[in-house]
């Protein structure tokens, strides 16, 4: 049975093809991973073996039996049943090894594919938060999944098929060498189409495929992105113009697809014609030396000698080796993109984490909250800075507010001050500590945070907002989201407080879900705040209601507050204006105001 | 299936002409083994070389007949099943950009989409495996069936014993083994959920060091996973083996029983060659067959999803006219309407705008504001009342009529890949005077030509490559760009700074002449000037008027007012 493409590895599995070095490193660490398991691998390479030979013996046994029925002294019964059970057991046995074989290949695939998944993730976790914001989550995402499942598949399937295929061609090469020497010269023939058939396979065909996935993908994003804006769509009425730029796009990916099926088409009819060619070869050979050996032109010692029975055994090897042949193409290219995929696994495996804390480093314990902020300055990449020479000191129990058009850096200061990144000039302190002499952990802990991309996972609204803190109880849960005026909604919902929030469930606004991580941040208990445009999807009638609760919860703490609406920012204690990564105004909403730079003209221009 | 098959009944002769050259592709094919046998047992019992290597010829020249025939044929299902996928993938384009928002909203976009990509995908694989597999199997399945009737009833009837069981249990084993994969997407789709969150919330994890926690959560839904394959994996790990050792069987089998008859005279070994050979064919289309009803399965499922959306009933009808309504160029009549047919989303609205007036609608998130604008602009229609434009019910004006009145920008609303002037354009003729004038009011022309190709550069898919204030001030120039008669602005400044917003409210009210403006937001600043604003609160309007009337009159609106006194600060 040929093997049909794979539709996990159809589209999109075309990769660029891997320097040899590195193939082998690759090699050898996709074979530490089964190294592991060793006695299954050691198992199955035993397995792949003993059936495939097994499956060679049949029409070894197949043959004698025809020889015995085609006695010419008539049937031999004893020597025909003799082959016919043979033939039985090798084929019954056969079966089971290979059904055991697919058994232990899946175990043992599925150890590996546990463990890369595992440590994947887990390396993932300990990255810098840097990595995620330069990597997308669905490259991320089609790492885990796609990429471990394509090794995963090669794994379980082209290992073995690769030992199976190399143990047929020389297994029946050896059995037709046999039977009859002068008969291989047929390969001679079929084996150099099958080469040509195999280069116009990769060399024309492959690359139509290529073509053709990526028209096809092309038109399903641009179906999907108009598909988003139907609506606008309809109020302008473009349904006609738009189906006709769909219509050229379509027309364009299925000549693209036609393309390829039209090269494509040749490649089934091919396998069989060099099946078909080889039994042709295999009769007249075969018929021209079992016509001569028959009428004892050729002795029976001779090596041109051959029974019918010999016939019948070349015809069966012939098949099973043109088949391996054929594939071989298909089982290369697979292996190239595992290889592929295995690399682009371990390109996460080996990236770096964060550095380690530093030896000296100690955990806060009691954390005052004076944060001093001192000659900053600060980019993600060297050649683009974003912050410069920023100086900031808070005192315990300030609220600092910090202020600026997009882009000016205000959300970097943040991921400072939490050392997602660390500072390329100056130096920050907590308590007078660097920030390089507390470790991250307790670091982190000491802030709590509300930001503008509310996250929630899959789980219970008690589990959601309890994450602000390990074993809060339901009491304590309750209270956070009163202050924070949700509870009132989620009390509302048929499951309350152990309605599970999903993509396919309830539907909740951006205010709702930015009120849930409200209220998870007012179950964190810690003495300074982070408040990162924490307000900005909750419409103002609903912000007047939490202000209080916000008040509360910034009571006492060393709080940094981003926001782009007045009523956060006036009480702050002092407000930094950022522009371009510097901070050009500093002071008191009134001391600004008197100042008549940027912020007052920011604020005044409502009146006009 | 029925759709399909009427999409294909304009291919019907070019198919069936595929069909014939298939055949005798096929029948080619089946001849070999024949031959075969008739060599080994006839032509060497005559001793003629000769007659050897003309027979031989024979086989290789059916071999390559077969080759020709079958790629020949090949290719004409490739050129029929293209261009039937290509018509019904566009007819089912334009039926769903026709869709109205209430059938979208049942059908969802997700699905929607789907149903255009991935479902057309299936049925074309359908139903170009249909003129490749789908005529192969079953002619070499009868016709194997045939000749080894012919050549020996008795020993054939192992064969068609055999067959049953290769579809049987390769049916059976399949059946068990698709909940089981449906099992494996259910995992897959928990761990990946599990990374996606992690990617996303990487600084809440970090800061609250809770990723212990999520290895711990994400060790559960792998093991889960590798649990689920490894049961999927194990149960269908059987049918390669099991049909295998089926087609051996049948093999012994023959064997087997030829030993007697040839004793007895009624067969021969030669014949039982040519039986391993055509056991092997058979085996292998009885493979394709059960193959064939996986897929068709799958096809079918895909074809009732189109189906679904090619056959959906034209929705929002076009009324015969009754009479003139009331003055005034949009005029809401006691407007009730639901989505989900429950309780209402918006209750009892009326008001009227005159002829060139301006409306303003505030009100906070879900109040009821977007919804009044999807009535006006008939998206759906009311489930009570009445809602005119210049006297006529909305709903006795064609969608053309009516949609080249307005020029509407939405809060998310669609940007595409292609270039800010196409953006703009939309399709629409629009001169570059009068577009460049949109960009203009809009506040967006000095962003457009901040870029080295101004009006000709490329936009991201959604326009991710502009910032949220920049997406708005293009869409404000799209819905100005056509002169609407009426200007509909949904809470489309709410991601412009609060001087970008003046400049463009300034620039509005001097530039836009007799059009009619309605503007939704959430600032009491962008809708301060209106001639008149609707204050809504849970679908329902609870106060009405001037801004300083209803500072007097109205408290929440007073309340909203006072809170934003600075209104949106940057940003």
């Amino acid at each position: 049975m040929t093997k049909g493409m794979n539709p996990r590895r159809g589209a999109g599995a075309e990769q660029e093809e891997l320097p040899r070095g590195k193939r082998g490193h690759i090699l050898m660490r996709m074979g530490r991973y089964i190294f592991h398991s060793w006695p299954l691998f050691l198992l199955a390479v035993a397995l792949t073996l003993l059936s495939n030979q097994l499956s060679l013996m049949g029409p070894m046994y197949s043959g004698e039996a025809i020889d015995a029925i085609a006695d010419p002294g008539g049937v031999n019964f004893a020597l025909a049943w003799e082959n016919i059970v043979w033939m039985l057991i090798c084929y019954v046995a056969s079966a089971v090894l290979s059904y055991l074989l697919s058994v232990v290949m899946v175990f043992l695939t599925q150890r590996v594919v546990y463990a890369m998944r595992r440590q994947l993730f887990e390396k993932l976790t300990t990255l810098p938060v840097g990595y995620f914001d330069t990597h997308q989550a669905g490259d991320i995402i089609s790492r885990v999944s796609y990429d471990i499942d394509v090794v995963n598949a090669s794994l379980s399937q082209d290992v073995v098929q690769v030992m199976t295929s190399i143990y047929t061609v020389v297994g029946s090469l050896i059995f037709m060498w046999q039977i009859s020497r002068p008969m291989i010269l047929i390969f001679v023939v079929t084996v150099p189409i099958s080469i040509l058939f195999t280069r116009y396979r990769s060399r024309k065909v492959r690359p139509l495929f290529r073509v053709r996935s990526r028209k096809l993908g092309e038109l399903n994003g641009y179906a999907e992105e108009m598909l988003s804006g139907s609506r606008t769509i309809r109020i302008y009425d473009r349904e006609r113009e738009i189906g006709g730029a769909f219509h050229a796009r379509n027309h364009d990916a299925m000549e693209a697809y036609y393309q390829a099926d039209y090269y494509g088409a040749a490649l089934g009819p091919s396998v069989n014609f060099i099946n078909n060619l080889s039994i042709s070869l295999v009769t007249i050979f075969g018929g021209i030396l079992y016509m001569y050996s028959q009428s004892g032109t050729v002795s029976d010692t001779s090596m041109f000698f051959i029974t019918l029975g010999g016939v019948a055994m070349f015809v069966q090897y012939a098949r099973k080796f043109a088949g391996p042949i054929n594939e071989f193409a298909n089982i290369l290219h697979e292996f190239q993109s595992a290889f592929a995929a295995a690399e682009r696994v371990f390109r996460v495996i080996d990236e770096e984490p964060e550095p380690a804390d530093a030896s000296d480093a100690r955990i806060l314990t009691e954390v005052r909250g004076q944060v001093d902020m001192e000659r900053v300055s600060f980019g993600y990449t060297p050649e683009r800075m974003i912050l410069h020479d920023i100086t900031i000191h808070a005192r315990p129990g300030e609220t600092i507010a910090i202020v600026g058009p997009t882009g000016a850096g205000k959300t970097t200061i943040i991921n400072l001050l939490m050392r997602f990144y660390d500072s390329s000039e100056g130096r920050i302190l907590l308590d007078g500590d660097a920030l390089q002499h507390i470790t991250r952990n307790s670091l982190r802990g000491a802030y709590t945070m509300v930001l503008q991309d509310t996250w929630l996972f899959h789980g219970s609204i008690y589990e959601n907002i309890a994450y602000g803190r390990e074993g809060a109880t339901l009491e304590e849960v309750r209270e956070a989201a009163r202050a924070a005026h949700i509870d009132g909604f989620i009390m509302h919902l048929p499951e309350g407080y152990d309605t599970i929030l999903s993509d396919d469930g309830v539907n909740l606004s951006k205010g709702q879900r930015q009120l849930i991580t409200i209220a998870r941040a007012m179950l964190a208990h810690t003495r300074m705040l982070i408040l990162d445009e924490a307000t900005s999807n909750v419409d103002s009638r609903t912000e007047i209601r939490i202000q209080q609760a916000m008040n509360t919860l910034m009571q006492g703490k060393t709080s940094f507050v981003i926001a782009h609406r007045l009523s956060t920012i006036q009480n702050a204690d002092r407000i930094l204006v950022l522009q371009n990564g510097q901070v050009t105004e500093q002071g008191t909403h009134n001391e600004l105001l008197a100042a008549g730079g940027f912020y007052a003209s920011l604020y005044n221009a409502q009146f006009s | 299936m029925r759709v399909i098959i009427g999409y294909l009944r304009p291919f019907a002769k070019r198919m069936g002409l595929g069909f014939l050259i298939k055949v005798a592709g096929t029948m080619a094919e089946l001849l070999l083994p024949y031959l075969l046998s008739y060599i080994l047992k006839d032509v060497v019992a005559r001793k003629s070389m000769e007659e050897i290597l003309l027979y031989g010829g024979i086989m290789i020249l059916f071999a390559a007949l077969a080759l020709a025939c079958n790629i020949i044929a090949n290719r004409m299902a490739a050129r029929v099943s293209c261009d039937f996928s290509e018509r019904v993938r566009q007819d089912l384009f334009d039926r769903t950009l026709h869709l109205s928002s209430a059938q979208c909203d049942r059908f969802t976009v997700a699905s929607l989409e789907s149903r255009i990509t991935t479902d057309t995908y299936n049925v074309h694989n359908f139903v170009s495996m249909m003129q490749r597999m789908g005529v192969r199997a079953p002619i070499l399945l009868i016709g194997g069936v045939l000749i080894t009737l012919l050549m020996d009833s008795y020993l054939s009837l192992v064969m068609l014993a055999t067959l049953p069981l290769i579809f049987v249990t390769v049916y059976l084993i399949s059946r068990k083994g698709v909940p089981l994969y449906t099992r494996v997407q259910k995992a897959v789709d928990g761990m990946i959920r599990i990374v996606r969150e992690d990617a996303g919330g990487i600084r809440v994890i970090k800061a609250l060091s809770r990723t212990e926690h999520e290895h711990a959560r994400y060790d559960r839904a792998n093991r889960e996973l590798v649990g689920c394959e490894t049961r999927a994996g194990v149960t269908m790990g059987a049918v390669n083996p099991v049909m295998t050792l089926l087609m051996n069987g049948g093999i012994v089998g023959v064997v087997a029983l030829s030993a007697g008859r040839v004793a007895d005279g009624l067969s021969d070994p030669e014949t039982v060659i040519a039986f391993m050979q055509y056991f092997t064919l058979i085996s292998m289309a009885m493979m394709s067959v059960t193959r064939i009803f996986v897929m068709y399965t799958k096809c079918a499922a895909s074809a009732r999803r189109i189906a679904e959306v090619l056959q959906a009933p034209e929705d929002l009808p076009v009324m015969a006219e009754d009479g003139k309504g009331p003055a005034g160029r949009i005029v809401f009549d006691h407007v009730s309407f639901s989505y989900a047919g429950r309780a209402n989303d918006v209750e009892d609205i009326s008001f009227t705008v005159p002829a060139g007036g301006s409306l303003g609608i505030i009100g906070p998130t879900g109040s009821g504001k977007s919804t009044i604008i999807r009535l006006m602009l008939r998206l759906y229609d009311a489930d009570s009342g009445r809602i005119y434009i210049d006297g006529r019910d909305v709903r006795s004006i064609p969608g053309p009529e009516l949609y080249a009145m307005f020029g509407t920008a939405m809060q998310q609303d669609f940007l595409y890949a292609d270039t800010v002037e196409e953006n703009i354009r939309f399709g629409r003729e629009i001169g570059r005077e009068s577009m460049e004038e949109a960009a203009r009011i809009a506040q967006a022309d000095g962003f457009i030509r901040s870029f080295a190709d101004g009006y000709g550069h490329e936009l991201a898919q959604k326009g991710a490559n502009l910032s949220g204030g920049q997406k708005q001030r293009l869409l404000i120039s799209r819905a100005l760009a056509g002169r609407p008669e009426i200007l509909v602005l949904d809470d489309s400044s709410s991601a412009l700074d609060y001087r970008t917003d003046a400049a463009l409210r300034r620039a509005l009210a001097s530039e836009r002449g007799e059009c009619t403006v309605v503007t939704v937001a959430q600032r009491v600043s962008s809708v301060k000037n209106c001639d008149c604003i609707l204050v809504l609160e849970e679908g329902r309007i609870i106060g009405s008027g001037r801004h300083e009337e209803l500072l007097e009159s109205c408290a929440a609106y007073r309340e909203i007012s006072e809170s934003q006194m600075g209104g949106a600060i940057v940003d």
